[in-house]
């Protein structure tokens, strides 16, 4: 895989934990809340805390996100959802002004430690946006594009890598034909699709979805969610959503955000397995919220 | 929805008529925005057409081939060849760009990628007054400075194509920079996000993906600071040395269909003043194509 993969050794566990996961079938596994399969944590947060200048956004975020299965964040706008997603790939070190306090681990490394690289931490969690936003090059070229900025040359290697890609994202059948066209000349749903192969070229140990399928056609969402389900066995998922049944439908833990008062920091509610979040949420508040009394 | 306003009480069902005064208005403003349009587009045609009246003798009589293809241009001697004359405006426009583009590019580059927004707020203003030096303080820097290093350089007296480069090439600057930035900057946020979360480098994002989505505006911008140095006047005047002969070396004068014209301007008449007129025609086509072709790569990007 990536260089980065020998910085990290796989913690032990992991592999016995991957095990019962692959007796599932692919597709078998969406749909059901509870796995016995689920792994180790991914990434460990501790005690976070997250600013835009004076603006303190999140306060005292704690939460251990699972390998091998979808996490979802829900919660009304604005609650900092995707800012603390946009945290796990330091997607926030572009905005200038901004500041992170406490303790993210991946793998037990530190994503804030002194010295680390965002550039090689970003290879290894991918991320997918709201709206999709292919390069206006070729779909070939947009899918390659990762797998060049690694040194990939030979025609043969980026070949394999493109078309199972484009399979892993649903959308092989749909485009083997037109490699050369360009992305842009895709449906909506078809582009966030060609974004998902592009990120899965490289392929990430976590990719980070902020709200993937809220500007597509319902197609195209679900054959989004059929590839969670069938990637979720080698790639950890973090979707954040506001569609309370595709987070029911597609997530084995949800998280519940929640901004109380305008202008005070956000805080996690509630996380937990989400057939336990949705049906019998310990919080008041998340139950006010799931069952759309507000948000 | 209240019925009872009194000054328009007009029985139900009725809807009231637009007034004579709004339509008299509405007419007028429409009509001189027109005029204000068509002034401009009179303007165009006028000057084509009398810069084509008064060039006409130059084609009937001299030939347009003797005129285009003539190799001597000495009026004394009533030879009005200009294509040394033309390819003296070529020479000087190429070179400009050749030394102004990467200057140019890079400038907008780095204000649309790199720069912080404090520097930019520096940065962006001096580009912008290098447009607003009048082009005869150019010319005049030019003489005074560059032109006795390039004089050292090449052995002469410096008045030449590469003086004329570099003085000219820093002219052209503002044009390209400001619609090349402005090419970069309409290059939707996403595009680069979506590199950077690929684990794309600054650099990276720059030359693989934002360069190439604004390839299309940045050749636009290219072409309309070519546009601006093949008619630049009195800098290229001041400096090429203005001897109509063919390219000769970087430091020897030659001279340019501009500066030829402004020289002769003066004391020329009969046939060698519809000459001028001729390469002023000649200048005008030249203007006129890398208008079109701005329009035709512009609607090879939609």
């Amino acid at each position: 895989m990536t260089d980065a993969a020998g910085a990290t050794p796989p913690v032990a566990t992991e592999a016995g934990a991957a095990a019962p996961a692959a007796e599932r079938g692919p597709g078998e596994a969406h749909r059901h809340h509870v796995h016995a399969a689920v792994g180790e944590t991914k990434v460990h947060v501790q005690g976070l805390n997250f600013w835009y200048g004076d603006f303190n956004a999140l306060t005292d975020i704690t939460v251990d996100i699972k390998s091998r299965a979808v996490t979802a964040f829900i919660g009304p706008s604005g609650c900092g959802k995707s800012t603390f997603l946009r945290c796990m790939n330091r997607m926030n070190d572009l905005i200038p002004g901004t500041r992170v306090e406490g303790t993210m681990l991946l793998d037990g490394a530190d994503i804030y430690g002194p010295g680390v690289d965002p550039v090689d931490l970003r290879r290894r969690v991918g991320m997918i946006f709201q709206q999709p936003n292919p390069f206006p090059q070729s779909i070939y070229d947009n899918v390659a594009y990762g797998p060049r900025l690694q040194g990939l040359k030979r025609k043969a290697d980026l070949d394999a890598i493109v078309e199972e890609s484009l399979r892993r994202a649903n959308l092989w059948k749909e485009v083997k034909d037109i490699l050369g066209r360009g992305g842009l000349t895709l449906s909506g749903g078809q582009q966030q699709r060609l974004c998902i192969a592009r990120v899965l070229a490289v392929q990430p140990e976590v990719l980070l979805m902020d709200e993937p399928c809220s500007a597509i056609d319902p197609t195209s969402v679900q054959k989004i969610e059929d590839l969670m389900a069938e990637i979720k066995d080698e790639v950890t998922i973090v979707i954040v959503t506001h569609n309370m049944q595709q987070a029911a439908r597609v997530s084995d833990f949800t998280a519940f955000f929640l901004q109380e008062v305008a202008g005070e920091p956000a805080v996690l509610v509630e996380y937990g397995r989400t057939s336990e979040i949705f049906t019998s949420p310990s919080d008041k508040r998340t139950e006010d919220y799931i069952t759309g009394r507000f948000g | 929805m209240s019925t009872t306003d009194t000054s328009s009480s007009v029985a139900r069902g009725t809807l009231r008529l637009v007034s004579r005064e709004t339509q008299v208005k509405e007419w007028l403003l429409a009509s001189v925005f027109f005029a204000c349009a068509f002034v401009a587009v009179l303007a165009v045609a006028l000057i084509f057409a009398f810069v084509g009246w008064k060039a006409w003798p130059i084609f009937s009589e001299v030939g347009i081939s003797e005129f285009l293809f003539g190799r001597v241009w000495a009026s004394s001697e009533e030879l009005y060849g200009i294509l040394p004359l033309i390819q003296g405006s070529f020479v000087v426009t190429l070179g400009a760009l050749v030394i102004g583009t990467p200057l140019a590019v890079g400038t907008a580059v780095f204000l649309s990628e790199i720069a912080s927004p404090g520097v930019r707020a520096v940065v962006r203003p001096a580009v912008e007054l290098l447009a607003g030096i009048p082009s005869v303080v150019y010319g005049f820097f030019g003489v005074v400075v560059v032109r006795p290093i390039v004089g050292d350089l090449t052995g002469g007296i410096g008045f030449g194509p590469l003086t004329a480069w570099v003085i000219l090439a820093i002219m052209i600057v503002p044009t390209i920079a400001a619609l090349s930035e402005d090419a970069l900057r309409s290059i939707p946020m996403g595009i680069r996000e979506a590199s950077y979360a690929m684990g794309a480098t600054t650099w990276q994002t720059i030359r693989k993906v934002v360069v190439p989505a604004a390839k299309i505006g940045i050749i636009d911008a290219i072409i309309l600071g070519m546009g601006r140095a093949i008619g630049e006047t009195m800098a290229v005047l001041m400096l090429v040395g203005n001897a109509p002969q063919f390219f000769a070396g970087i430091g020897q004068p030659i001279s340019t269909l501009t500066s030829q014209i402004v020289m002769d301007m003066g004391y020329s008449t009969g046939t060698h003043r519809t000459a001028l007129f001729g390469m002023a025609a000649i200048l005008f086509l030249i203007s006129m194509g890398l208008v079109l072709t701005v329009r035709l790569v512009s609607r090879l990007r939609d």
